[in-house]
């Protein structure tokens, strides 16, 4: 794996992306690596694209500035395809992990990916709506994002996952979301 | 034993004031501070520390109350940003003139109108006149580290001034990163028990605060502030020497970067700098010998130290995250320049303007400094003295 890992986020308002992005960093904390997780500050309003960015190094992070050339793309809200350039200085070997039900193949056409750019789908709102009864489709793309990344194992995002929910939500939706991440790690495809 | 978490830079300020326990606050919320007192409060009301906590109707008052608990005999602290720093304002002379040892946490952030939210200095460049000491931060652990500090510099016994403490809003402020806390104990120990000098409510012995003094003394009152003022680097250094001691970590009046064999260099202030420090290493491995200095206390300015760190560059770009309107240059560059006009030999000097209201601040524009930087060094040549940069035109 590389010194320094950066990845991208792309969402909108209310999905819960921010909060994976911290849950992720909080996970990568293991192993004495250094993380930061922040997202781009614009009118929050329910619905708006959003970004939210990640980086984790082995090195101390000085970089204080939105990630520009990122290696990992999680696309949180796949009707964002339609809209913004989400492959926007993506790396050559980029993985993108797109909630959609779609194949794929069709996400990889749709983006016109390079040969070397990994693309993974999920269909992380399904999950979410029969694990926790919302459309909150950030715990499947957590685990998604782990199985295609292996930046940190299942094991240790699940416990953040419960720490992190724990502090607001019932057992009930700890549970939901508990599931949710496992089965976004079981159910990934890659294309 | 440190402990390493994942936080906001307001969360690790929230939690340095909750290892210091300070007996009063006053406060009043404002973006991108507010988060800081509202996890404060949070402490408080889970009886985590004994502060007793003012909720106040403005920033004007939230000063006030700050300067009525300090001169009482109380350790005090409190946090704005912008125009709540701005509505303190003569508040903020009241509590350095009468020496009284607030700490402050100013979260940066540009000033209306238009109104904006995001990170930049034009609050506290405002506010770097006002007789308070101000120590400026990178990141979220210099913003922690810096937060324990100022305790002990505002209360030494030789200095008893307010401390302003900086941190860049949003980009710091709401960022999340790895930081190490230290133990509660150790925080404790390190700051100490609060020492009283005149307190108001020590009814056995009687004191006055805010007299009013007529010409034949307020010069030497403010002369005498001064002097004070001047005291102050030796402290800040002693007492960051004991930092050293509890958490591993250096801290000086300033920092400096790959500077000493340096050829050409930038000097900027907070979160910014970090960004370059990354783009200086990819200079350095080009072989062009690239540094930087980062000014930590910016009130009193270490003119001495700071001059005779940069005396010996062919260049120097100063980067401002503040403009001064009507004024040539940018406030910290003034500073700068000032730190080597006593220098017969010393560096070209040139002023970019960056950042204004959060714009980001991007690897490309440190490249953009050091480039130039690169060509004045070779030619002697200068195209433009002061600039703004990441800007339309």
């Amino acid at each position: 794996m590389a010194d320094m890992i950066e990845i991208r986020w792309h969402g909108r308002g209310g999905q819960g992306t921010v909060t994976a992005a911290k849950v992720l960093a909080d996970a990568c904390l293991s192993s004495g690596r250094y993380v930061q997780a922040f997202p781009e500050y614009g009118p929050e309003r329910a619905g708006a694209p959003l970004r939210a960015y990640n980086r984790i190094s082995t090195k101390e992070l000085r970089m204080h500035c939105p990630v520009l050339k990122p290696q990992v793309i999680s696309v949180v809200d796949a009707t964002l395809l339609d809209s913004i350039n989400v492959a926007e200085g993506a790396t050559k070997e980029a993985i993108f992990i797109v909630n959609t039900s779609k194949d794929p193949k069709e996400v990889r056409a749709k983006l016109k990916a390079e040969p070397e750019q990994k693309i993974f789908t999920i269909d992380a709102t399904k999950i979410a709506i029969e694990c926790i009864g919302r459309a909150l489709p950030n715990a499947p793309m957590l685990g998604a994002l782990c199985k295609a990344t292996n930046l940190v194992s299942l094991e240790h995002l699940l416990e953040d996952v419960r720490k992190s929910f724990g502090k607001k939500f019932s057992q009930k939706i700890i549970d939901g979301n508990l599931e949710a991440t496992r089965r976004g790690y079981g159910e990934v495809k890659e294309g | 034993m440190s402990k390493v978490v994942a936080v906001t830079g307001n969360e690790a300020v929230a939690n340095a004031l909750r290892q210091v326990n300070p007996d009063v606050s006053s406060a009043y919320p404002i973006t991108p501070a507010t988060d800081i007192m509202q996890r404060f409060t949070s402490f408080v009301s889970n009886g985590q520390v004994k502060t007793e906590m003012i909720l106040v109707e403005s920033e004007h008052s939230a000063m006030s109350g700050c300067v009525g608990a300090s001169a009482a005999g109380g350790r005090v602290m409190t946090a704005t940003s912008s125009q709540g720093l701005a509505l303190m304002w003569e508040e903020l002379f009241i509590a350095s003139g009468s020496r009284l040892p607030i700490v402050m946490a100013l979260v940066n952030r540009a000033l209306s109108a238009p109104l904006n939210i995001h990170g930049d200095h034009s609050d506290g460049m405002g506010a770097r006149d006002c007789g308070w000491i101000q120590l400026w931060s990178e990141n979220a652990q210099e913003a922690y580290d810096n937060t324990i500090q100022a305790f002990r510099i505002a209360e030494h016994m030789d200095i008893r001034l307010p401390v302003m403490v900086c941190l860049d809003g949003f980009i710091i402020s709401h960022s999340i990163e790895r930081i190490e806390y230290l133990e509660d104990e150790e925080v404790k120990n390190f700051v100490g028990e609060f020492q009283l000098l005149n307190p108001l409510l020590d009814i056995e012995h009687p004191v006055s605060y805010g007299p009013l003094i007529l010409p034949d003394y307020y010069m030497e009152y403010r002369r005498a502030h001064a002097e004070v003022m001047s005291k102050v680097p030796n402290v800040v250094v002693d007492i960051a020497k004991d930092f050293e001691k509890i958490s591993g970590r250096k801290y000086g009046l300033f920092e400096t970067y790959r500077l000493d064999d340096a050829e050409i260099g930038v000097v900027i202030l907070n979160s910014a700098a970090g960004t370059s420090k990354d783009v200086i290493d990819e200079f350095r491995d080009r072989g062009i010998k690239a540094g930087l200095l980062k000014p930590r206390v910016f009130r009193p300015f270490p003119y001495e130290e700071i001059g005779n760190s940069l005396k010996h560059l062919k260049a120097v770009c100063v980067l401002d995250r503040a403009d001064a309107f009507g004024a040539s240059y940018g406030p910290l560059f003034a500073d700068i320049a000032a730190s080597l006009y006593p220098y017969k030999e010393k560096p070209v000097l040139t002023n970019k303007i960056y950042g204004l209201g959060g714009r980001d601040y991007l690897p490309e524009h440190a490249e953009l400094a050091l480039n130039e930087l690169v060509e004045i060094a070779k030619t002697g040549k200068v195209k433009t003295f002061r600039e703004y940069i990441g800007v339309r035109e």
